[in-house]
């Protein structure tokens, strides 16, 4: 199988601009500043059925016609390098590695889109790799390619390297957006959508690391080309980030509309140990889990959304036969305990009841009506939000109680403690934010 | 707007003429002043190591926003310190993939070494330990980042231990 962005991730290594040239970066940007208009470059973004590889799968060559280009505004180009949905760490890898991908993706997307300053929301946890974007962009302004004049032209591009500062809902489009802004991480309401009223009050695209760094590619060898790589309506290959009980967890550029049973066992090696594989978490924490049985199944958006599940992050999380399904569900609701804004309801409460349930079921205390209860709250921590956070938390709980149903009744029935003294826990109280990173309080 | 008798002094002895070289080019890359608070508040984080109220106050008054903007953020956000800082921290990632490779064990080994909890600095200012959710790693799971910089992977208890070493011996 041929390898597109991953034939860059040599281990240690960045493909810094002189190596990149030779390799003939930036080509295709400069082809595509030649030879199309912006309307032209939208059209074959379209036809390669590139969709959004952070995780909402929406196809980006739409996503990019809905922005207005009459309003008298500048239009923003916002890149979301938050990577925060656990089991996700490729946009770590495109950064490290060969961020003139990049950089050419992002001239590429501006151009489309009539945009001259774009801003690159990097989390702040992610040290080495801002360092390696923040000397990949000055030598990309030292050569021309970003600047006043880019490739020479009359088209300027100024490019801001913004930090985070440790929050998984600045992942969320409209939450990094508030954040690039200076304020809190509260997510909008949308409609409006980012396209029409997005960072100051601009039109606003917002493209995911990856989802740019395939642009190069499509314009370098043709839309038809990278539509085809794919499945139906899915375009192109993309990078899946395998970790948990696999042999070789890393990351793995495969085509959309890979056999998920291939990925386990061709190119991550298998479960460590020869072991049985018990449950896959398909695209990131927020997707639904699938049990052993059922990972024969074609990982693109639309067949997996088919499934009750998603594609999403395309972070998959393998558990073999010795994992604890309620400690797995504990940590995963945890984390949703912990990250919910507050903003809304349903999610503040929810996520911090389902997070108090679960560590007093992990604890030994669990009551016959629990899991119920925890299945009545999934029903109004769904599509009752602003933003998809709660969304996010009830399809895995949903699932794990509905698919592993069994575990969490033995768990209540015989008072049955978690992990004995290891698994660390909060005493269920949503945390504190703010005093020093998470921890417990 | 905020107004007190000690206005400009306190705006003036945090953003000296020395920082103000590094911000002011900072804010000056942004839409609006408020929007360059992050890597502001960063810079501050950078060079004392926490952010103090004052400090709070000088950033609302240089960026010309409200003391509580500014608190919103510090404590909206995880990555900003409102304490001094140990001289080698471990965050500990907690999420799923690192739960499910043994980062309980590796927690509860840091707990013993050093004889503190999560959320807590040894007495002598030298270690903190934290635990923190999912840093983007985990294919080195299990995982935990080094003084907010360095990810240090596939731990065991044997790598913990010459990690202690190596930071005893620099000290």
């Amino acid at each position: 199988m041929e390898k597109l962005i991953s034939k860059y991730f040599v281990p240690g290594k960045t493909f810094w601009m002189e190596e990149c040239l030779q390799d003939g970066g930036y080509a295709a940007a400069k082809s595509v500043f030649e030879k199309l208009d912006a309307a032209g470059t939208i059209e074959e973004v379209k036809k390669s059925n590139l969709r959004g590889l952070g995780g909402a799968g929406f196809p980006t060559g739409m996503k990019w016609s809905f922005v207005p280009q009459n309003t008298g505004k500048p239009v923003y180009l916002v890149v979301n390098a938050d990577e925060g949905e656990p089991g996700t760490f490729k946009d770590r890898y495109v950064i490290a590695h060969c961020p003139h991908l990049l950089l050419e993706g992002i001239i590429i997307a501006a151009y489309a889109n009539n945009v001259h300053k774009a801003f690159i929301y990097i989390r702040g946890e992610y040290v080495e790799p801002y360092k390696i974007l923040k000397k990949a962009m000055e030598e990309a302004y030292a050569k021309g390619f970003l600047g006043s004049k880019v490739f020479g032209r009359d088209f300027a591009l100024e490019l801001v390297l913004h930090r985070g500062a440790g929050a998984y809902i600045c992942g969320e489009e409209t939450g990094l957006l508030e954040s690039l802004e200076g304020k809190k991480g509260f997510p909008r309401l949308k409609p409006p959508f980012p396209a029409v009223v997005g960072l100051f009050g601009c039109p606003t695209v917002i493209n995911n690391v990856e989802t740019l760094a395939y642009l190069p590619f499509i314009f370098q060898r043709g839309a038809e080309w990278f539509a085809k790589l794919g499945s139906e309506k899915n375009g192109g290959m993309r990078l899946f980030s395998v970790s948990g009980h696999v042999k070789k967890p890393g990351v793995y550029e495969l085509p959309l509309g890979i056999p998920l049973r291939e990925i386990i066992y061709t190119h991550a090696g298998g479960i460590r140990g020869d072991r049985k594989l018990k449950a896959v978490v398909p695209g990131g924490l927020s997707a639904a889990i699938f049990t052993a049985d059922e990972i024969d199944v074609d990982m693109d958006f639309d067949q997996l959304r088919a499934k009750q599940t998603m594609a999403g992050s395309a972070g998959v999380m393998v558990f073999d036969e010795t994992t604890d399904m309620v400690e797995a569900l504990l940590v995963t609701m945890r984390f949703y305990a912990h990250e919910s804004c507050g903003q809304c309801s349903p999610c503040r409460e929810g996520t911090g009841w389902v997070d108090r349930i679960l560590t007093r079921i992990g604890m030994g205390g669990g009551l016959e009506r629990d899991v119920d209860n925890l299945l009545d709250i999934c029903s109004f921590m769904g599509g009752t939000t602003i933003c998809a956070l709660a969304d996010g938390a009830a399809m895995p709980l949903r699932s794990y109680l509905q698919k592993f149903r069994s575990e969490f009744e033995a768990y209540i029935r015989d008072k049955k403690r978690v992990g004995g003294e290891d698994l660390e826990t909060h005493g269920g109280s949503a945390v504190k934010r703010g005093e020093g990173a998470s921890a417990t309080l | 707007m905020p107004t007190s008798s000690a206005a400009t002094p306190s705006l003036d002895k945090v953003f000296t003429a020395e920082v103000r070289q590094h911000t002011d080019p900072i804010v000056a890359r942004y839409e609006t002043k408020r929007a360059s608070i992050l890597e502001v508040l960063r810079f501050l984080m950078e060079k004392h190591g926490y952010v103090t109220l004052a400090m709070e106050e000088a950033t609302a008054r240089y960026l010309e926003i409200s003391p509580m903007d500014v608190r919103e953020v510090v404590t909206f956000y995880t990555l900003f310190y409102t304490k001094p800082l140990a001289k080698t921290r471990f965050n500990v990632c907690r999420t799923l993939a690192c739960s499910l490779l043994g980062a309980p064990k590796i927690i509860r080994y840091l707990e013993k070494k050093l004889n503190i909890k999560p959320g807590q600095m040894t007495p002598d200012g030298a270690f903190a330990l934290n635990t923190v959710e999912c840093l983007g790693a985990c294919e080195m799971a299990p995982m935990m980042q080094v003084n907010d910089c360095e990810f240090a992977g596939h731990l065991t208890e044997e790598k913990i231990d010459a990690l202690l070493a190596k930071v005893q011996k620099r000290s």
